[in-house]
């Protein structure tokens, strides 16, 4: 390998050389930076600065590239350098927007901006560019786990996209839930009248299309290995297992309707009261017909109770019954009254409604519903009695009266469950037991495990962790078709309660995402949130002190222990969030473009000024997906914040080792903010518990100030949206202030 | 109760209402009822009475007098987002449960409206000042000639100001085709209450 | 430019001698200085007005208006048919529009009028005199004549229902109608911002329910004295005399000192326009304009 050269390219242009005294920087970059090329451009972004940049790689020989200019998140496409090593100095956004104008602030303005060509400079001199992950796909083929609807939707998405298919059905026949039904909710025209599921006409072209192979009466006997390296073993009726091999998987498992004998109080399990499943059995039989009931008596007059055993029926918080709204229920029982109106319009068909949630273009179909003369009625049942003569008895919202319904035939409308498999909590409890040696928790664990969907051989359990009420993982808020198994999605009600066009569209999603995941498992890359990424993360296993904090706080299982109990990365599970390296307390994990040592030293190359200066350092750890856009759109909207601050981004506030903060304080800083996403049951973390980890692992830092004799405002973590950008403003402002009040570090002149 | 929400009222008050067929897209958000500026002064809202015609209320609703607080104003038209002609089968309510003699009695807008028609089809234009004695006098000649008094200032008022005619009382503004406009207005009432089975 | 001619009736609030006698006077003069001709419909008659319904219900109330509409064909044939009153102006287009509407009603509206011995087409345009002036002449034209600014004036323009609901003033929204604060602005005062702008004064009800009406004119009154106003302006014959006329009755009944003067748009427009207080009709004020009087005066 030829030696490291090292460079730096400050740029003049946006203003910056009107502000900044840019040859102080080149000094700077020279004499404390050590870079042995510094050049200075008034439009570095543009061709001839680009290419200057890319003579000095050809003909010069250069490896290492820092470039002050604008943030690292601004003209990534011009700095794109893939072979060399890069750090980017923020001087436009970090430095000339923030500080407050005018020459009372150029000092500081500065010394902000010489601290950051420093911190490039100290970072690059650490980085590595990185080579991608030795281990490749070996196969991107797409296991779709389900073959209803949802499953063969992103079947044929993918197929036709060109990726080979596997797709393994539980029953004999491939349509789900979709293949009971009459009719679906209208999803294209008019929006006015039910329409033909197509349920058999997809299922033709699965079976019809070269590319599906579709394993019938099938299930998962066994699921291992990684995205572009997974094997599943497929149990047969025969008793016959075959193994295939997949890059990617999609869970398409559908829901089971909710338990119809668990809600006796509503008639549940009395003759004539029957569940939306029910009420599609007999619109079938009927064939367009009078709907017959299953004594065979014609029905004249229904109600279809909606919310059944739904939204918190049995009590908000009870566990009894479904806490949550099953999405589809009004617009299949707007569909179903249309069974029995368009038959014959004189048949009493009332719907009886807590709040009619029609979604999308429901409304329009409601209407036809109004139409066609189908009663609503905004009504709480609070009773349903069985038999040849139905009796519902409800309150009228509206009219705020007690009204008892005579019908024929009750529908209760009640709600999904997902076909999510092992519940992990579980799981887990009883596995820590079974490790011990017990044998009824080791029966138990087996049992448990039986009725697993995916049987994954993962350290961390059988299947997917589950999200909220039990529906298979999702990182709801803002990546939806994400899991925390990667390369494994999850799609259609098994994920969320959805109708068909829903679960439809979510195929397709997650299709995409599976594609998505087997490419970038083919090349190296990480998935996402950082599918570019080729770097991928190395233990210096000799250090290691087999703690087993990595494997436990990895957020995606991607670590496994070997038999020594040494950690075994699974580089393409790894999302390269970095939470391993921010857990180790021995240090020995890290990324060839990010690591302990490439922040340690950004934060040591600081300038900290004495206390008689009054100038308080304050080190900003800010997460690279929304706190620092937040910062970098400070300055893009003109706020002023203090010149006193550094900012380091990084992958994740999960990544965060606390040797920073003590180095940090060590050194004379007055005080560390960092700055990540939400956590919690509505976390906005990429790395789903990334920020969560930082917040905990922060919660123990109050015993090191203590030994330090540091007062414990000295570290702060804030959460931070991406769309923040005046509060963190104000954080920073305010935090100033307060350390200014504090006084300053008593560690100055030590480090 | 068990009759409830059957189709019966719904389907009599589509045939024989003013837009009556409207009734049942009402999505029951309210909007109407917080709409009306007479809100504090009817027993239901537009909302409610389109509830009790699908809940089968018919007596309730025929004689409520809830329908004769309409001051049309076309609020609640103009905000219903199911775009309901509220205000017109208000307004054909009314005249329904009139017809039908299930309106309050004494209900003072039912009179005057009553006092009005006649009124106007009498000549062809409204005669203010017939118009407005017979008013006064529609609960008996001893408040009559209370309200008249209690009123004189304004009726000076507005004779001095020329806006009143006194002469009106001797026959005053009206068309010259009254005999037309007369049977005009039979023949097309005779139509309306055919369409509807009120026909004698 | 050439004259612009509409079929149009006074409606009976509007006729001589009437309730909104003094109204007219002003109209008159705003349609000279305007070059706009109303020729009077032969013989109609009244459009049977909001509470027509209660007695009338619905295809003997449209009747009414359809006769009007038959008569404008037959006798001004191409002409819109044009009312001052915003009542007559729904009652007519509601007719136009529903006799189409409604499948057989059109049939039936001309079973009747043959009684009458009359027949509808159905081509006839119904309109207000405001679009008419917004539309057809525009503000800029309205603004020409104007050779007195009412500069100094504090106007709460009233607009109300009829002419807002439910048909509305192209363009204009139905909570915050614009037009009438233009036309305030448009002879040189100041419209105050005040939030009964489209508050119903009761309507036929201030005959009925004298005390649940006079409440809505009561929050008319009150917010435009508020809001700093001096005078209200309208364009419509029953709002015009139910917030004029119980003024003092409120004051009698609930001890408030009210004596706003209610004025209509045409009567600032004549004013504006170099007429004097007896051409606008301002001597047909029950509480006096002396304002408008004083301006007129100068």
């Amino acid at each position: 390998m030829a030696d490291n050269k090292f460079a730096a390219y400050i740029c003049s242009g946006c203003g910056i050389g009107d502000v900044l005294d840019v040859k102080a920087l080149e000094k700077v970059a020279q004499k404390e930076g050590k870079m042995a090329v510094v050049k200075n451009h008034a439009f570095l972004c543009n061709s001839e600065g680009v290419q200057m940049i890319r003579d000095d790689i050809a003909n010069d020989g250069v490896t290492h590239i820092c470039i002050a200019a604008c943030s690292r998140r601004a003209k990534a496409e011009a700095f794109s350098f893939p072979e060399v090593a890069l750090s980017r100095a923020n001087l436009r956004e970090g430095v000339m927007w923030v500080v407050a104008q005018g020459s009372d602030h150029d000092e500081v303005r500065q010394e902000m901006a010489e601290d950051y060509v420093r911190m490039g400079c100290a970072e690059v001199k650490k980085m590595k560019v990185p080579a991608g992950s030795p281990t490749k796909a070996e196969s991107k083929r797409i296991l779709v786990v389900g073959g209803g609807m949802s499953g063969m939707t992103a079947a044929v998405a993918a197929a036709e996209t060109g990726y080979d298919v596997v797709l393994v059905e539980k029953t004999g026949a491939l349509g789900g839930y979709a293949a009971k039904m009459m009719k679906r909710v209208p999803f294209v025209g008019s929006y006015a009248e039910a329409q033909p599921t197509g349920a058999a006409e997809l299922a033709a072209k699965v079976m019809a299309n070269s590319r599906i192979t579709v394993h019938l009466n099938s299930t998962l006997a066994e699921t291992a290995g990684s995205p572009g390296r997974f094997t599943a073993k497929i149990a047969q009726e025969s008793g016959a297992v075959v193994e295939e091999a997949a890059g990617a998987i999609i869970q398409a498992t559908g829901f089971t309707p909710y338990d119809l004998n668990k809600l006796p109080e509503l008639g549940g399990g009395q003759a004539n009261v029957v569940d939306q499943t029910g009420l599609e059995a007999f619109a079938r039989a009927a064939n367009g017909g009078a709907i017959k009931r299953a004594d065979g008596k014609e029905v004249k007059s229904v109600v279809f109770v909606q919310c059944a055993g739904q939204r918190g029926a049995g009590g908000n918080g009870s566990g009894k019954h479904l806490e949550y709204c099953s999405g589809h229920c009004c617009g299949t029982s707007i569909k179903q009254a249309m069974y029995f109106k368009d038959q014959n319009p004189d048949i009493d068909t009332v719907v009886m409604y807590q709040d009619l949630r029609v979604p999308g273009m429901g409304e329009d179909f409601y209407r036809s519903a109004q139409q066609k003369g189908v009663i609503f009625t905004k009504s709480k049942v609070n009773g349903v009695t069985g038999g040849n003569s139905c009796k519902v008895s409800a309150r009228d919202l509206i009219l705020d009266e007690d009204v008892t319904v005579d019908a024929d035939l009750v529908v209760l409308a009640t709600g999904q469950v997902p076909n999510a498999g092992v519940n992990l909590d579980e799981w887990t409890a009883i596995n820590t037991v079974a490790e011990g040696g017990d044998e009824a928790a080791k029966q138990q664990r087996s049992e448990l495990e039986s009725t697993s969907v995916l049987k994954l051989k993962y350290r961390q359990g059988p299947d997917m962790p589950q999200f909220k009420y039990g529906f298979a993982d999702s990182h709801f808020i803002c990546f939806p078709y994400e899991t925390r198994r990667t390369g494994i999605y999850a799609a259609g009600p098994v994920r969320r309660p959805m109708d068909m066009y829903q679960a439809q569209e979510d195929a397709t999603g997650a299709a995409l995402k599976a594609i998505q995941a087997v490419e970038n498992a083919s090349a190296g890359r990480a998935a996402h949130p950082r599918a570019w990424d080729l770097s991928f993360p190395q233990a210096r296993l000799e250090g290691c002190t087999q703690c087993k904090r990595c494997t436990v706080e990895c957020p995606f299982g991607a670590i496994d222990e070997d038999e020594r109990r040494f950690p075994v990365f699974n580089e393409s599970r790894c999302r390269r969030c970095g939470t391993c390296m921010g857990a180790c307390p021995v240090r020995v994990i890290s990324f060839e473009n990010y690591s302990v040592d490439t922040v340690g030293s950004q934060v040591k190359a600081v300038n900290v000024p004495d206390e008689f200066e009054e100038k308080p350092r304050v080190l900003i750890l800010a997460c690279e997906n929304d706190a620092y856009p937040a910062l970098d759109m400070a300055g893009v909207q003109r706020l002023t914040y203090s010149a006193f601050v550094r900012a380091i981004p990084v992958r994740c506030l999960g990544s965060v080792n606390t040797i920073w903060i003590t180095d940090a304080l060590n050194s004379g800083y007055d005080g560390i903010i960092l700055m990540g996403c939400k956590k919690g049951d509505d976390y906005q973390c990429h790395f789903v518990k990334g920020s969560e980890m930082a917040h905990y692992r922060m919660s123990k830092i109050g015993d090191t100030l203590k030994q330090m004799s540091l007062e414990p405002e000295r570290v702060v973590t804030h959460e931070v949206a991406i769309t923040d950008h005046a509060v963190v403003a104000k954080i920073i402002n305010e935090y100033v202030a307060q350390l200014e009040a504090l006084g300053p570090s008593p560690m100055k002149g030590f480090g | 109760m068990s009759q409830a929400y059957k189709n019966d009222f719904l389907k009599e008050v589509e045939a024989n209402v003013e837009d009556g067929h409207m009734v049942k897209m009402c999505m029951q958000c309210g909007v109407c009822a917080g709409s009306c500026p007479l809100g504090p002064h009817w027993e239901h809202s537009p909302q409610k009475i389109f509830m009790m015609i699908r809940a089968g209320k018919r007596e309730e609703v025929l004689k409520s007098d809830s329908m004769w607080m309409c001051t049309s104003c076309y609020n609640c038209i103009v905000r219903c987002p199911r775009k309901l002609p509220i205000t017109h089968i208000m307004h054909g309510l009314a005249n329904y449960s009139h017809r039908l003699g299930l309106a309050p009695d004494k209900q003072p807008t039912r009179e005057i409206a009553k006092l009005f028609w006649n009124n106007i089809v009498k000549t062809g234009r409204v005669n203010e000042l017939t118009f407005s004695l017979a008013m006064y006098f529609k609960d008996g000649f001893g408040q009559g000639v209370k309200n008249a008094m209690a009123m004189q200032g304004i009726g000076l008022g507005l004779v001095k100001a020329k806006r009143l005619n006194p002469m009106e009382i001797l026959g005053g503004h009206s068309c010259k085709d009254k005999s037309g406009i007369q049977k005009m207005v039979a023949k097309a009432r005779e139509i309306e209450d055919r369409r509807r089975g009120l026909a004698k | 430019m050439a004259k612009k001619e509409y079929a149009y009736y006074p409606g009976c609030s509007s006729q001589k001698k009437a309730s909104g006698d003094n109204f007219m006077r002003s109209i008159d003069v705003v349609c000279q200085k305007l070059d706009v001709q109303l020729n009077e419909i032969p013989d109609w008659n009244c459009c049977g007005a909001s509470i027509g319904y209660g007695e009338g219900g619905e295809l003997p109330r449209l009747v009414l208006s359809a006769r009007n509409l038959a008569l404008a064909e037959k006798n001004l044939p191409g002409q819109d048919m044009v009312s001052v009153c915003p009542a007559c102006w729904l009652g007519s287009r509601e007719a136009a529009e529903r006799l189409h509407e409604i499948p057989g009603l059109m049939a039936e509206a001309n079973e009747a009028l043959k009684e009458a011995g009359l027949k509808l087409d159905g081509k006839v345009k119904a309109r207000h005199f405001v679009e008419v002036l917004i539309e057809d002449v525009g503000f800029e034209a309205m603004k020409k004549p104007v050779v007195k600014s009412l500069e100094g004036l504090k106007m709460a323009g009233y607009v109300g229902c009829q002419t807002n609901r439910p048909f509305g003033i192209a363009g204009e929204s139905f909570e915050n109608p614009m037009y009438l604060d233009k036309m305030v602005e448009m002879v040189g005062a100041e419209p105050v911002k005040y939030d009964q702008k489209v508050t119903c004064c009761g309507g036929a009800l201030a005959f009925s329910e004298p005390d649940k009406a006079q409440n809505q004119i009561r929050q008319i009154v009150e917010s435009a004295y508020d809001h700093g106003a001096e005078m209200i302006v309208t364009p419509c014959q029953l709002c015009q005399a139910n917030v004029e006329i119980y003024q003092s009755e409120i004051n009698k009944k609930q001890g408030t000192k009210f004596n706003m003067p209610v004025v209509y748009y045409s009567q600032l427009m004549t004013i504006a326009y170099g007429g004097s207080a007896k051409d606008a009709g301002l001597d047909g004020q029950l509480i006096r304009a002396e304002k408008l009087e004083a301006i007129a005066g100068k």
